[in-house]
């Protein structure tokens, strides 16, 4: 379980979170909405310890993330996936490698164990098909391609996608999506949406989630938070939010819905003469 | 205003310190994981290539010319005193000294610091704003283990070999132009570099490229880690570390000018 518990953090003479308070419980979805600047990454980085509290307090399974040292903290971080926004990636890296890099610097030569780690998360997200559905040899071929492609060579979706997988590596207890679907189109977005909620029943994950998309929540969340101007206007289920009178939550699901409905009903485009 | 002045004086001041702070602190979790070098042993030796061997030849380049201008310099200077007759004893080792202990060392290091140094910026300040140093802390990975020592480490083992060759291009670019165009012999002037240049001054120059390729990946891997802002900050960024890395040469050069 993650409880923070009054936590503040500016930039400079910006204050970005003004007494943050809530508690994610284990096993389920909880997503963070809200507009953009509010906040959200910067939670997401102050409970994995990339960023310090100025002041309150931070804790996961019983222990204070923001007093632990630099051991401490990368003990714990063995237990936590992170989805970066940009996949992050290392662009210098085979999709293989970036997959079990982590596990490699901490000593991992076992070959099998490393290939057996690459093609579970790969299968678990997606990007191989389930090893019963081909033979032997196709599904050798198929992880081959896959597996020894640069970043620079995977679009947008796959990219998210080995990031997801490479956050999955050494069976996360927790894992943090920043912005999942920011950038891709509904369909792959929907598949992203799919992964997460498979991901969070099939593999008993705690998933935090930000997000714009109110399709996503919907979706995803088990609970939902929303950020405003740094503090918490919102915490509920999603049904709670929707049917919400707030005028901020309000607007906000209006707005990002008038977007959705304004892309499905651009004008056609005209026939090639 | 005298005020405003003071105070602005007094912020770049604390400014300089802090920076200078920082880049200490640096080095000290750089030499922290020294140890780790031999675990790490591939990142090294792929940075040793990068700043080494990629970098050769235009080390071989510029270390060729440098001979050759520091010969002309020198022999022009004597033949307009109508001293080259009397100066042709000495010449070959005077170019020498002038070579190994200043010439090759800085201009070296100021090559790398433009080709190395700027490019440690770039890629490190481009996997900062790209949340990739995020990613390996978040894999329990050290950046300043896995991106700053092997760099360190490289140009700090690397700058020495570039100079020894640098050092060689060099004698033998101005033996060519003194021999050309001043009708030396060879005998005249590899029995001046002979007699006249000393083994501490190869070894004074050598232990100025390893302070000087320290500094160079110390500041590009230091400017790359504080990069933000986007591609705009990854270029400002592999502009500030060619511009302090050269500062920072010229210093330590003169600091070793005064102490050696």
């Amino acid at each position: 379980m993650i409880v923070i518990d009054n936590v503040y953090k500016s930039f400079g003479p910006k204050h970005v979170l003004r007494g943050v308070s809530m508690e994610i419980p284990d096993g389920k979805s909880t997503v963070i909405i809200g507009r953009s600047g509010t906040g959200k990454s910067v939670l997401l980085k102050l409970i994995v310890g990339l960023l310090q509290p100025d002041s309150g307090t931070i804790t996961i399974d019983g222990r204070r993330v923001d007093l632990m040292d630099e051991k401490e903290l990368y003990e714990m971080r063995r237990h936590v996936g992170y989805v970066f926004q940009g996949a992050a990636l290392f662009d210098s890296m085979t999709v293989a490698e970036n997959l079990v890099l982590g596990l490699y610097e901490h000593g991992e030569r076992d070959t099998s164990l490393l290939n057996n780690e690459i093609r579970t998360n790969l299968v678990n997200v997606g990007l191989l098909p389930d090893p019963k559905s081909l033979s032997e040899d196709g599904f050798a071929k198929a992880y081959d391609i896959l597996a020894n492609k640069k970043p620079s060579e995977l679009s947008g979706g796959m990219r998210k996608r080995v990031g997801v997988a490479r956050a999955l590596v050494g069976t996360p207890k927790y894992v943090f999506y920043d912005e999942p679907t920011t950038g891709l189109d509904p369909i792959t977005s929907e598949q992203i949406d799919n992964l997460v909620c498979d991901l969070t029943h099939k593999l008993d994950v705690t998933s935090i989630v930000i997000t714009h998309d109110i399709f996503s929540v919907y979706k995803v969340a088990h609970a939902v938070v929303m950020l405003e101007e740094g503090v918490i206007h919102f915490n509920g289920s999603p049904r709670q939010l929707q049917q919400s009178p707030d005028p901020v939550v309000q607007e906000f699901i209006e707005r990002y819905a008038m977007t959705r409905t304004a892309d499905a009903l651009a004008p056609p485009v005209p026939p090639d003469k | 205003m005298i005020g405003n002045i003071f105070a602005a004086v007094g912020r770049g001041v604390m400014g300089f310190f802090a920076e200078l702070g920082r880049i200490v602190l640096l080095l000290i979790a750089v030499f922290r994981y020294v140890p780790s070098a031999f675990r790490s042993r591939r990142l090294v030796l792929e940075q040793m290539s990068v700043i080494g061997v990629s970098s050769l030849p235009l080390v071989l380049l510029v270390g060729s010319f440098t001979g050759a201008i520091a010969a002309l310099q020198a022999t022009n200077l004597f033949a307009k005193f109508n001293l080259l007759a009397l100066a042709r004893p000495f010449v070959g080792g005077s170019i020498a000294t002038v070579v190994f202990t200043e010439l090759s060392p800085v201009l070296t290091a100021l090559v790398i610091a433009g080709r190395v140094g700027g490019s440690i910026a770039a890629q490190i300040g481009t996997m900062k704003v790209s949340e990739q140093i995020d990613a390996l802390e978040m894999m329990a990975i050290h950046p300043d283990r896995y991106l700053a020592m092997p760099r360190v480490l490289a140009a700090m083992t690397m700058m020495p070999i570039l100079i020894i060759f640098s050092n060689l291009v060099a004698i033998l670019g101005a033996f060519f132009l003194v021999i050309l165009k001043f009708n030396f012999t060879s005998v005249d002037y590899f029995i001046s570099v002979r007699n006249f240049f000393s083994v501490t001054e190869i070894l004074t120059g050598l232990l100025k490229s390893l302070t000087f390729g320290m500094a160079t990946a110390l500041i590009g891997c230091y400017v790359g880690f504080r990069t933000d802002g986007g591609a705009e900050g990854v270029g400002q960024s592999t502009v500030r570390s060619f511009t302090l890395s050269s500062a920072a040469i010229l210093v330590l050069d003169a600091i070793f000018g005064y102490v050696l």
